[in-house]
Protein backbone atom coordinates (compact mmCIF):
# COMPACT_ATOMS: atom_id res chain seq x y z
CA UNK A 1 0.00 0.00 0.00
CA UNK A 2 1.24 3.37 -0.86
CA UNK A 3 2.76 5.15 2.19
CA UNK A 4 1.36 8.51 2.95
CA UNK A 5 3.92 11.19 3.07
CA UNK A 6 3.83 14.64 3.75
CA UNK A 7 6.68 17.42 3.71
CA UNK A 8 6.49 20.67 5.53
CA UNK A 9 8.75 22.97 4.21
CA UNK A 10 9.29 26.59 3.04
CA UNK A 11 9.87 27.78 -0.29
CA UNK A 12 13.32 29.45 0.06
CA UNK A 13 14.88 26.71 2.32
CA UNK A 14 17.39 24.29 0.46
CA UNK A 15 16.99 20.83 2.08
CA UNK A 16 13.17 21.28 1.77
CA UNK A 17 13.93 21.20 -1.86
CA UNK A 18 16.21 18.15 -2.05
CA UNK A 19 13.92 16.45 0.02
CA UNK A 20 11.12 17.15 -2.40
CA UNK A 21 13.21 16.06 -5.74
CA UNK A 22 14.56 12.87 -3.32
CA UNK A 23 11.20 12.02 -3.05
CA UNK A 24 9.85 12.89 -6.49
CA UNK A 25 13.11 10.32 -7.84
CA UNK A 26 11.79 7.99 -6.30
CA UNK A 27 8.34 8.59 -7.92
CA UNK A 28 6.57 8.94 -4.76
CA UNK A 29 3.38 11.46 -3.91
CA UNK A 30 3.37 13.33 -1.15
CA UNK A 31 1.74 16.50 0.63
CA UNK A 32 3.62 19.76 0.23
CA UNK A 33 3.18 21.59 2.78
CA UNK A 34 4.04 24.95 3.08
CA UNK A 35 4.30 26.21 6.67
CA UNK A 36 5.19 29.68 6.12
CA UNK A 37 2.11 30.46 4.30
CA UNK A 38 -0.05 29.12 7.08
CA UNK A 39 0.26 29.24 10.81
CA UNK A 40 -1.98 26.52 11.97
CA UNK A 41 -0.25 23.93 10.04
CA UNK A 42 3.32 25.42 11.32
CA UNK A 43 2.05 25.09 14.50
CA UNK A 44 0.84 21.62 13.70
CA UNK A 45 4.47 20.78 12.52
CA UNK A 46 6.49 22.31 16.01
CA UNK A 47 3.53 20.24 17.91
CA UNK A 48 4.40 16.99 16.01
CA UNK A 49 7.99 16.89 15.51
CA UNK A 50 8.33 19.39 19.19
CA UNK A 51 11.01 21.21 17.69
CA UNK A 52 11.01 24.53 15.05
CA UNK A 53 12.79 23.54 12.15
CA UNK A 54 12.48 22.45 8.81
CA UNK A 55 11.91 20.76 6.64
CA UNK A 56 9.66 18.23 8.70
CA UNK A 57 8.66 14.78 6.45
CA UNK A 58 5.82 12.48 8.27
CA UNK A 59 5.84 8.90 7.15
CA UNK A 60 2.63 7.22 8.23
CA UNK A 61 2.57 8.95 11.08
CA UNK A 62 6.34 8.95 11.58
CA UNK A 63 8.80 11.71 12.11
CA UNK A 64 11.70 12.85 9.95
CA UNK A 65 13.37 15.72 11.01
CA UNK A 66 15.73 17.66 8.37
CA UNK A 67 16.91 15.55 5.21
CA UNK A 68 18.12 12.47 6.53
CA UNK A 69 18.19 10.27 3.39
CA UNK A 70 18.52 7.13 5.69
CA UNK A 71 16.19 8.10 7.93
CA UNK A 72 13.31 8.52 5.00
CA UNK A 73 14.34 5.38 2.92
CA UNK A 74 14.27 3.08 6.59
CA UNK A 75 10.57 4.45 6.74
CA UNK A 76 9.65 4.23 3.50
CA UNK A 77 11.53 0.79 3.17
CA UNK A 78 9.30 -1.19 6.06
CA UNK B 1 43.26 -7.26 6.60
CA UNK B 2 41.36 -4.05 5.62
CA UNK B 3 41.06 -2.59 2.49
CA UNK B 4 43.29 -0.10 1.61
CA UNK B 5 42.19 2.69 -0.73
CA UNK B 6 44.08 4.90 -3.07
CA UNK B 7 42.35 7.67 -2.14
CA UNK B 8 40.20 8.76 0.82
CA UNK B 9 37.89 12.35 0.20
CA UNK B 10 36.25 14.09 3.05
CA UNK B 11 33.37 16.40 2.61
CA UNK B 12 31.46 16.48 -0.35
CA UNK B 13 30.73 20.07 -0.98
CA UNK B 14 31.90 21.63 -4.48
CA UNK B 15 35.74 20.71 -4.10
CA UNK B 16 34.84 17.11 -2.56
CA UNK B 17 33.12 16.41 -5.54
CA UNK B 18 35.02 17.54 -8.14
CA UNK B 19 38.20 16.01 -6.38
CA UNK B 20 35.75 12.67 -6.61
CA UNK B 21 34.84 12.95 -10.19
CA UNK B 22 38.67 13.28 -11.30
CA UNK B 23 40.21 10.70 -9.12
CA UNK B 24 36.89 8.15 -10.89
CA UNK B 25 38.26 9.64 -14.11
CA UNK B 26 41.73 8.57 -13.20
CA UNK B 27 40.22 4.97 -12.11
CA UNK B 28 41.67 5.49 -8.45
CA UNK B 29 40.24 3.43 -5.82
CA UNK B 30 38.59 5.75 -3.54
CA UNK B 31 35.85 6.68 -0.49
CA UNK B 32 34.09 9.72 -0.06
CA UNK B 33 32.68 10.28 3.38
CA UNK B 34 31.06 12.90 4.04
CA UNK B 35 28.04 14.36 6.29
CA UNK B 36 26.33 15.68 3.85
CA UNK B 37 26.04 15.69 -0.32
CA UNK B 38 26.34 19.42 -1.53
CA UNK B 39 28.11 21.12 1.43
CA UNK B 40 27.51 25.02 1.29
CA UNK B 41 26.59 25.27 -2.25
CA UNK B 42 23.29 23.71 -1.04
CA UNK B 43 22.49 26.76 1.15
CA UNK B 44 23.69 29.45 -1.10
CA UNK B 45 20.89 31.35 -2.89
CA UNK B 46 20.75 32.80 -6.41
CA UNK B 47 24.36 31.91 -7.89
CA UNK B 48 25.06 33.66 -11.45
CA UNK B 49 28.98 33.23 -11.28
CA UNK B 50 29.42 29.38 -12.02
CA UNK B 51 30.38 28.77 -15.55
CA UNK B 52 28.00 27.21 -17.67
CA UNK B 53 24.98 28.44 -16.13
CA UNK B 54 23.63 32.16 -15.99
CA UNK B 55 21.30 31.61 -12.98
CA UNK B 56 21.28 28.60 -10.93
CA UNK B 57 20.31 28.48 -7.68
CA UNK B 58 22.42 26.71 -4.69
CA UNK B 59 20.14 23.45 -3.97
CA UNK B 60 20.05 23.01 -7.79
CA UNK B 61 23.74 23.45 -8.16
CA UNK B 62 24.39 21.18 -5.70
CA UNK B 63 21.88 18.67 -6.89
CA UNK B 64 23.93 18.72 -10.44
CA UNK B 65 27.41 17.89 -8.50
CA UNK B 66 26.05 15.14 -7.01
CA UNK B 67 24.22 13.77 -10.25
CA UNK B 68 27.85 13.83 -11.63
CA UNK B 69 29.51 12.22 -8.97
CA UNK B 70 27.28 9.42 -9.02
CA UNK B 71 27.61 8.73 -12.60
CA UNK B 72 30.86 6.74 -11.17
CA UNK B 73 30.95 3.75 -9.56
CA UNK B 74 32.68 4.32 -6.05
CA UNK B 75 31.63 4.06 -2.33
CA UNK B 76 30.19 6.77 -0.49
CA UNK B 77 29.58 7.24 2.79
CA UNK B 78 27.13 9.80 4.25
CA UNK B 79 25.99 10.74 7.31
CA UNK B 80 29.01 9.72 8.45
CA UNK B 81 31.79 12.30 10.36
CA UNK B 82 35.81 11.64 9.97
CA UNK B 83 36.95 12.11 14.07
CA UNK B 84 40.73 11.74 13.10
CA UNK B 85 43.48 11.20 10.34
CA UNK B 86 46.78 10.05 11.81
CA UNK B 87 49.56 9.27 9.26
CA UNK B 88 52.00 5.92 10.46
CA UNK B 89 54.92 4.43 8.15
CA UNK B 90 53.27 6.24 4.90
CA UNK B 91 50.12 4.67 5.49
CA UNK B 92 46.92 6.97 6.70
CA UNK B 93 43.94 5.98 9.08
CA UNK B 94 41.12 7.36 9.42
CA UNK B 95 38.46 7.31 12.20
CA UNK B 96 35.02 7.98 11.54
CA UNK B 97 31.90 8.12 14.29
CA UNK B 98 31.31 4.61 12.92
CA UNK B 99 33.85 2.45 11.39
CA UNK B 100 37.99 2.78 10.85
CA UNK B 101 39.34 3.19 7.27
CA UNK B 102 43.15 3.02 5.53
CA UNK B 103 44.32 5.00 2.66
CA UNK B 104 47.79 5.63 0.91
CA UNK B 105 46.68 9.40 0.43
CA UNK B 106 43.55 11.93 1.77
CA UNK B 107 42.05 15.21 0.54
CA UNK B 108 39.97 17.20 3.06
CA UNK B 109 37.70 18.89 1.86
CA UNK B 110 35.43 19.38 4.67
CA UNK B 111 34.28 23.01 4.43
CA UNK B 112 33.00 25.33 6.55
CA UNK B 113 30.16 25.85 9.14
CA UNK B 114 28.52 27.66 11.50
CA UNK B 115 30.47 29.52 14.40
CA UNK B 116 28.59 29.16 17.69
CA UNK B 117 27.65 31.45 20.09
CA UNK B 118 29.49 28.92 23.22
CA UNK B 119 26.96 29.94 25.68
CA UNK B 120 24.75 28.03 28.06
CA UNK B 121 21.59 27.64 26.76
CA UNK B 122 22.95 26.65 22.73
CA UNK B 123 23.18 23.33 22.25
CA UNK B 124 19.86 22.77 24.73
CA UNK B 125 17.80 24.73 22.84
CA UNK B 126 19.06 24.29 18.98
CA UNK B 127 16.39 23.84 16.74
CA UNK B 128 13.83 25.08 19.51
CA UNK B 129 14.20 28.60 18.54
CA UNK B 130 17.59 29.08 18.40
CA UNK B 131 18.67 28.68 14.37
CA UNK B 132 21.49 29.30 12.21
CA UNK B 133 19.65 29.43 8.93
CA UNK B 134 17.32 32.55 8.85
CA UNK B 135 16.36 31.12 4.86
CA UNK B 136 15.13 28.07 6.30
CA UNK B 137 13.34 28.99 9.35
CA UNK B 138 12.66 32.54 9.84
CA UNK B 139 9.33 32.25 8.52
CA UNK B 140 8.30 29.92 11.94
CA UNK B 141 8.53 32.78 13.59
CA UNK B 142 5.86 35.06 12.13
CA UNK B 143 5.23 37.65 14.63
CA UNK B 144 7.27 36.73 17.14
CA UNK B 145 10.01 38.59 18.44
CA UNK B 146 13.50 37.64 17.25
CA UNK B 147 17.20 38.08 17.95
CA UNK B 148 19.70 38.01 15.48
CA UNK B 149 23.35 37.67 16.62
CA UNK B 150 26.02 39.30 14.37
CA UNK B 151 26.55 42.56 12.65
CA UNK B 152 28.10 41.67 9.33
CA UNK B 153 26.33 40.97 6.19
CA UNK B 154 24.72 37.57 6.91
CA UNK B 155 23.34 39.20 10.32
CA UNK B 156 22.02 41.96 7.92
CA UNK B 157 20.53 40.19 5.72
CA UNK B 158 18.71 37.65 7.79
CA UNK B 159 17.45 41.24 9.90
CA UNK B 160 16.06 42.23 6.72
CA UNK B 161 14.21 39.00 6.06
CA UNK B 162 12.79 38.46 9.26
CA UNK B 163 11.21 42.79 8.92
CA UNK B 164 8.94 40.80 6.67
CA UNK B 165 8.03 38.29 9.09
CA UNK B 166 8.84 38.90 12.35
CA UNK B 167 7.09 41.42 14.76
CA UNK B 168 10.04 43.17 16.32
CA UNK B 169 13.77 42.17 15.57
CA UNK B 170 16.92 42.66 17.87
CA UNK B 171 20.28 42.84 16.33
CA UNK B 172 23.01 42.07 19.20
CA UNK B 173 26.41 43.26 17.70
CA UNK B 174 29.42 42.36 19.82
CA UNK B 175 31.31 44.91 18.11
CA UNK B 176 30.40 49.53 18.40
CA UNK B 177 29.42 49.21 15.33
CA UNK B 178 27.65 47.08 12.93
CA UNK B 179 29.80 46.09 9.72
CA UNK B 180 27.88 45.17 7.16
CA UNK B 181 27.24 46.86 3.63
CA UNK B 182 25.86 50.47 4.27
CA UNK B 183 23.25 49.77 2.38
CA UNK B 184 22.01 46.87 4.60
CA UNK B 185 22.95 49.01 7.77
CA UNK B 186 20.55 51.96 6.43
CA UNK B 187 17.93 49.80 5.58
CA UNK B 188 18.06 48.35 9.30
CA UNK B 189 18.24 51.33 10.70
CA UNK B 190 15.40 52.94 9.09
CA UNK B 191 12.83 50.17 10.20
CA UNK B 192 10.98 50.88 13.06
CA UNK B 193 10.75 47.12 14.00
CA UNK B 194 14.30 47.06 14.29
CA UNK B 195 16.54 47.88 17.60
CA UNK B 196 20.43 47.62 17.63
CA UNK B 197 22.15 46.70 20.39
CA UNK B 198 26.26 47.68 19.61
CA UNK B 199 28.78 46.43 22.64
CA UNK B 200 26.78 44.11 23.65
CA UNK B 201 27.97 39.93 24.57
CA UNK B 202 25.03 37.42 24.39
CA UNK B 203 25.70 35.70 27.79
CA UNK B 204 22.59 32.73 28.06
CA UNK B 205 19.73 31.55 26.35
CA UNK B 206 16.77 30.94 28.63
CA UNK B 207 13.64 28.79 28.21
CA UNK B 208 11.73 25.52 28.62
CA UNK B 209 11.13 23.63 25.99
CA UNK B 210 11.49 26.34 23.51
CA UNK B 211 13.05 29.81 23.91
CA UNK B 212 11.47 32.52 25.59
CA UNK B 213 14.06 35.13 26.32
CA UNK B 214 18.30 36.42 25.45
CA UNK B 215 20.18 37.55 27.71
CA UNK B 216 22.69 40.31 27.08
CA UNK B 217 25.42 42.38 28.11
CA UNK B 218 25.44 45.78 26.50
CA UNK B 219 28.22 48.11 27.86
CA UNK B 220 28.75 45.93 30.94
CA UNK B 221 24.59 46.13 32.01
CA UNK B 222 22.70 43.07 31.70
CA UNK B 223 19.71 42.90 29.86
CA UNK B 224 16.92 40.10 29.29
CA UNK B 225 15.15 40.30 26.16
CA UNK B 226 12.14 38.36 25.29
CA UNK B 227 11.97 36.51 22.59
CA UNK B 228 10.66 33.41 20.81
CA UNK B 229 13.45 33.07 18.18
CA UNK B 230 17.53 33.49 18.06
CA UNK B 231 19.22 33.39 14.54
CA UNK B 232 22.94 33.09 14.62
CA UNK B 233 25.20 35.00 12.11
CA UNK B 234 28.75 35.50 13.43
CA UNK B 235 30.18 33.57 11.04
CA UNK B 236 31.55 30.68 9.87
CA UNK B 237 34.71 28.28 11.09
CA UNK B 238 36.99 25.88 9.36
CA UNK B 239 36.19 21.93 10.25
CA UNK B 240 39.74 21.63 10.40
CA UNK B 241 39.83 19.84 13.63
CA UNK B 242 40.96 16.49 12.15
CA UNK B 243 44.42 16.21 12.79
CA UNK B 244 46.48 17.20 15.53
CA UNK B 245 49.65 17.63 14.00
CA UNK B 246 47.92 19.62 10.58
CA UNK B 247 49.94 23.14 10.04
CA UNK B 248 46.66 25.33 10.54
CA UNK B 249 46.61 29.39 9.87
CA UNK B 250 45.53 31.60 13.29
CA UNK B 251 42.33 31.29 11.69
CA UNK B 252 42.05 27.54 12.02
CA UNK B 253 42.60 27.12 7.92
CA UNK B 254 44.48 24.14 6.80
CA UNK B 255 47.80 25.78 5.16
CA UNK B 256 48.08 24.32 1.80
CA UNK B 257 50.49 25.26 -0.65
CA UNK B 258 49.89 25.72 -4.42
CA UNK B 259 49.98 22.03 -5.10
CA UNK B 260 47.03 21.54 -2.03
CA UNK B 261 49.88 19.66 0.01
CA UNK B 262 49.56 20.17 3.64
CA UNK B 263 52.52 20.19 6.46
CA UNK B 264 52.11 15.67 6.59
CA UNK B 265 53.13 13.57 3.53
CA UNK B 266 49.77 12.07 1.69
CA UNK B 267 47.31 14.45 3.10
CA UNK B 268 46.41 17.00 0.82
CA UNK B 269 43.41 19.79 1.37
CA UNK B 270 40.99 21.97 -0.82
CA UNK B 271 38.52 23.83 -0.72
CA UNK B 272 37.12 26.25 2.01
CA UNK B 273 38.88 24.64 5.09
CA UNK B 274 42.32 25.50 3.57
CA UNK B 275 44.00 29.04 3.63
CA UNK B 276 43.31 29.11 -0.07
CA UNK B 277 42.24 33.38 -0.79
CA UNK B 278 38.94 33.59 -1.75
CA UNK B 279 36.07 31.07 -0.73
CA UNK B 280 33.78 30.54 -3.52
CA UNK B 281 32.07 27.56 -5.21
CA UNK B 282 33.97 27.77 -8.55
CA UNK B 283 37.58 27.87 -6.40
CA UNK B 284 36.27 25.34 -4.38
CA UNK B 285 36.16 22.88 -7.32
CA UNK B 286 39.27 23.94 -8.82
CA UNK B 287 41.40 23.36 -5.86
CA UNK B 288 39.35 20.10 -5.30
CA UNK B 289 40.88 18.88 -8.86
CA UNK B 290 44.00 20.49 -8.65
CA UNK B 291 44.38 18.25 -5.19
CA UNK B 292 43.35 15.05 -6.85
CA UNK B 293 46.17 15.86 -9.73
CA UNK B 294 48.57 16.10 -6.45
CA UNK B 295 47.59 12.88 -5.18
CA UNK B 296 47.63 11.31 -8.08
CA UNK B 297 51.40 12.49 -9.19
CA UNK B 298 52.28 11.84 -5.65
CA UNK B 299 50.84 8.01 -5.61
CA UNK B 300 52.88 7.43 -8.71
CA UNK B 301 56.63 8.69 -7.14
CA UNK B 302 55.53 5.60 -4.42
CA UNK B 303 55.20 2.99 -7.06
Amino acid sequence: MEKKIKVYGVPGCPFCKKTREFLKSKGLNFEDIDVAANHDLANEMVKKSGQMSVPVIEIDGKIVIGFDKGKIENLLGS
Amino acid sequence: MKKIYDLIIIGAGPAGITAAVYAARKKMDILVITKDIGGQASWSGDIQNYTGYQFISGPELAIKFEEHMRKFDFEIQENEEVKEVTSRNERLFIKTDKDNYQTKTVIIASGKRSRELGVPGEQEFKNKGLTYCATCDGPLFAERDVAVIGGGNSALDAALQLIKIANRIYIINFTDNLTGDAIMQDKARADKKVSIFNNSRVKEILGDSFVQAIKIEEDKEEKTLDVQGIFVEIGLIPNSDLAVDLEKNERKEIVVNQRNETNIPGVFAAGDVTNVPEKQIIIAAGEGAKAVLSAFRYLSTKK
